[in-house]
């Protein structure tokens, strides 16, 4: 299925998950942070839902359930419970400022649609626009674990990434179901490890601030 | 190859099925002595199981399974390195337990991670498919990751996490890379899996798009190099491998960069055979002469001795890597050597620290002096091994550098001279540490070690037979290799 309308739709979804990406750049709260990606995953599942719909391909669908189920509703709910336990919904710190962030965004996703359309001159059409914004969207992710120093953000920040990997996967035609099952299987691991440690810092400090670890590096002089 | 010709071929499920086995084992079994020595003889199985890759015949390379003369020779070292670190894990671990760093609880999730690293690893070697080899050195990563923060220190835990990060980043781009690999191979090979199988890719590679593979290649070298601990990406290494536990800093280095730099080589296999895409080469000797040389330098203001040998990691995956890249039978064959010799040399070098540093309860190198003194047996084995990774005749090490050093200068001279400025300052800081650590006034605790001498110096002598007598049928194989590599 190739109609206009079919394209317009995927085009629309994928662009819109940059312009969450955007957003997320500079939600300086955790709790909206969170909120904003839940969007995101949304976004990707109606992205990933509309791509099994046009490919025909229905092990995609499955993709798009774990990503409803456990990237909309069960890690947004369970770091929303963890920030409360921890007592963190305090600001978060940005390293840089939200405008020199903004403007690196539009720097990046600029650079990787630049890059991605120039080489897949000969693909299909929706698949390049796809992996153009797929890759904004992970440089972006990239640009919020680098531009965040509270230890929940950086995870957000990891997960939006995934969110474009996912786009990316799905974007290309007939790639293998391994891949997909793994993607998902790979953020669950990476949250539960996440888990764990988050679990054991708090267990520690009392603080999920990576630049409080960063502190030790003064005192020990490697 | 249907699921049947996957059991038909014993070896090839022996050395995924046995560190899984032995890992839900170890998981379920209570008892630090026993769970060792589980441990030791499941990896004494697997290197049993990749020894009989030699003989037995091989299958015919499947949709996920391959076995080539490229990877037996990887498995073969990592299981054997597997195999002689459990040895070392064992006394090591008991007197972790005694001191109470480590819990038995700790032991037995510690036990069971060790054999999912071991599977993990081994199937990202035996992988034809490159997904499956993303999984597998993600899986490999993940496992490590909490191996490192096991002590749950300050520091353990600031070192699991950047290496987490970090690590996460560089899975990230290798996937994306992977991606884009598809994208390139499926309008040639067609949908589905094939597109991803390794060797169909290597068949038709010269139809793919070019521009496309290259970019997919830089997100690969950059995801994968990030594994390897390559320059500007390195930074989670001296953290993760200073603050685990000792036998996991020897695996880090011996063999879970080897698995990085192994998916690094399959895609330059890959982008060599097709004639319009960029040539790896160059990228790759950038980054391997830039690690190199950072590291050298490196070595010079390091105060921890564990995070001193891990700049050297730095230093010697960069040279391998700039050795691939430079490219040709000799250069490639002194690759090849080196990263045998490394893996070996390193893991005797961290079995030796690991005991040192418990009897001086530091790895401050401050601390640490007059070893050959106090401590003979071990103090004399990490001068061994120090002076081998230095590069000194007539250790293995000194042969593979000699090699590359003089292909180099056979075929990029200039190229040669960072090359050689690299590896003397890299000699000049590992001697000046050496002589404190071995021949100064000693200093700390005299208590005799209680450590098994046997893995280190049976990877010394291996490493001190390879740089006297290479046996032929070895040198032909190991050449036949450098030519597959191109």
């Amino acid at each position: 299925m190739q109609g206009p309308v079919y394209f317009d739709i995927a085009h629309m979804l994928a662009g819109g998950l940059v312009l969450v990406s955007m957003m997320m750049l500079y939600q300086d709260r955790l709790y909206a942070l969170l909120n904003v990606f839940a969007l995101h995953s949304l976004l990707l599942t109606l992205s990933v839902a509309w791509q099994a719909f046009i490919q025909g391909a229905p092990h995609l669908y499955v993709t798009a359930a774990i990503a409803l189920v456990f990237k909309v509703v069960v890690i947004p709910v369970a770091l929303h419970h963890m920030i409360r336990k921890l007592g963190i919904h305090r600001e978060i710190e940005t390293v840089v400022g939200i405008g020199l962030t903004m403007l690196a965004g539009i720097g990046l996703v600029a650079l990787s649609i630049v890059v991605m359309l120039r080489v897949t001159p000969e693909a299909d059409p929706l698949t390049r626009e796809d992996l153009a914004f797929a890759l904004s969207v992970l440089l972006l992710g990239l640009l919020i674990m680098v531009t965040r120093r509270n230890a929940v953000s950086q995870v957000v920040g990891f997960m939006s990434l995934e969110n474009g990997l996912v786009l990316a996967a799905t974007g290309a035609k007939g790639m293998p179901l391994v891949v997909e099952i793994s993607v998902a299987f790979s953020i669950l691991i990476a949250f539960i490890v996440i888990g764990v440690f988050l679990f054991r810092i708090r267990e520690r400090f009392d603080t999920v601030d990576v630049g409080a670890l960063d502190d030790v590096r003064g005192r020990r002089r490697k | 190859m249907n699921a049947s010709s996957l059991f038909t071929f014993d070896a090839v499920a022996a050395i995924l099925a046995i560190p899984v086995v032995a890992a839900t084992l170890l998981a379920l079994m209570p008892g630090y002595k026993v769970t060792a020595r589980v441990n030791v003889a499941a990896s004494l199985l697997t290197l049993v199981a990749a020894l009989c890759l030699f003989v037995t015949e091989r299958p015919e390379p499947g949709r996920y399974l391959l076995v080539d003369d490229l990877n037996i020779v990887f498995i073969v070292l990592n299981t054997f390195v597997g195999f002689t670190t459990s040895l070392f894990s064992a006394s090591y671990i008991a007197h972790e337990l005694e001191t109470g760093r480590l819990t038995p609880a700790n032991l037995r999730f510690y036990h069971a991670m060790y054999q999912i690293m071991m599977f993990g690893m081994n199937l990202a070697f035996v992988s034809n498919n490159i997904g499956l080899m993303w999984v597998a050195v993600e899986l490999a990563t993940l496992t490590t990751v909490l191996m490192v923060g096991i002590y749950r220190t300050h520091e353990a835990l600031e070192a699991a996490w950047k290496y987490f990060i970090l690590g996460s980043v560089g899975i990230a781009f290798a996937l994306f890379g992977t991606i884009l690999v598809y994208l390139a191979a499926q309008p040639v090979v067609g949908e589905g899996y094939d597109a991803m199988v390794w060797t169909l890719l290597v068949e038709r590679v010269a139809d793919f798009d070019p521009a496309l593979l290259n970019v997919a290649f830089i997100f690969l070298l950059l995801g994968y190099g990030t594994k390897v601990g390559l320059a500007p990406l390195h930074a989670w290494l001296p953290d993760a491998h200073a603050e685990g536990p000792t036998p996991i800093s020897a695996v880090l280095s011996g063999l879970l960069l080897n698995v990085a730099l192994y998916a690094v080589l399959r895609f330059k296999i890959l982008l060599a055979a097709s004639p319009e895409a960029i040539s790896p080469g160059p990228l790759m000797m950038t980054m391997g002469l830039a690690s190199l040389i950072f590291a050298a330098f490196m070595l010079y203001r390091r105060r921890d001795i564990k995070r001193m040998f891990a700049y050297s990691s730095i230093e010697h995956m960069g040279i391998i890597v700039f050795a691939f890249g430079l490219g040709g039978p000799l250069a490639n064959f002194a690759g090849l050597l080196h990263m045998v010799m490394h893996s070996l040399t390193k893991s005797a070098i961290f079995f030796a620290v690991g005991h040192i540093s418990q009897i001086k309860g530091t790895q401050r190198l401050s601390a640490i002096r007059g070893l050959t003194e106090t401590h003979p047996v071990l103090g004399w084995g990490l001068v061994i091994g120090v002076a081998a990774i230095a590069g000194l005749p007539p250790m293995g090490v000194f042969m593979s550098e000699f090699l590359l050093v003089s292909s180099t200068f056979a075929r990029q001279p200039l190229l040669a001279v960072p090359l050689v400025f690299g590896l003397l300052v890299a000699f000049g800081a590992l001697l000046l540490r050496l002589t404190g650590v071995a021949f100064g006034q000693p200093r700390g605790s005299r208590k005799p070690a209680d450590a098994s001498y046997l893995p280190m110096y049976s990877h010394l002598v291996l490493v001190l037979i390879a740089g006297i007598y290479l046996p032929p049928p070895l040198v032909a194989w190991f050449q036949h290799i450098a030519n597959l590599l191109r």
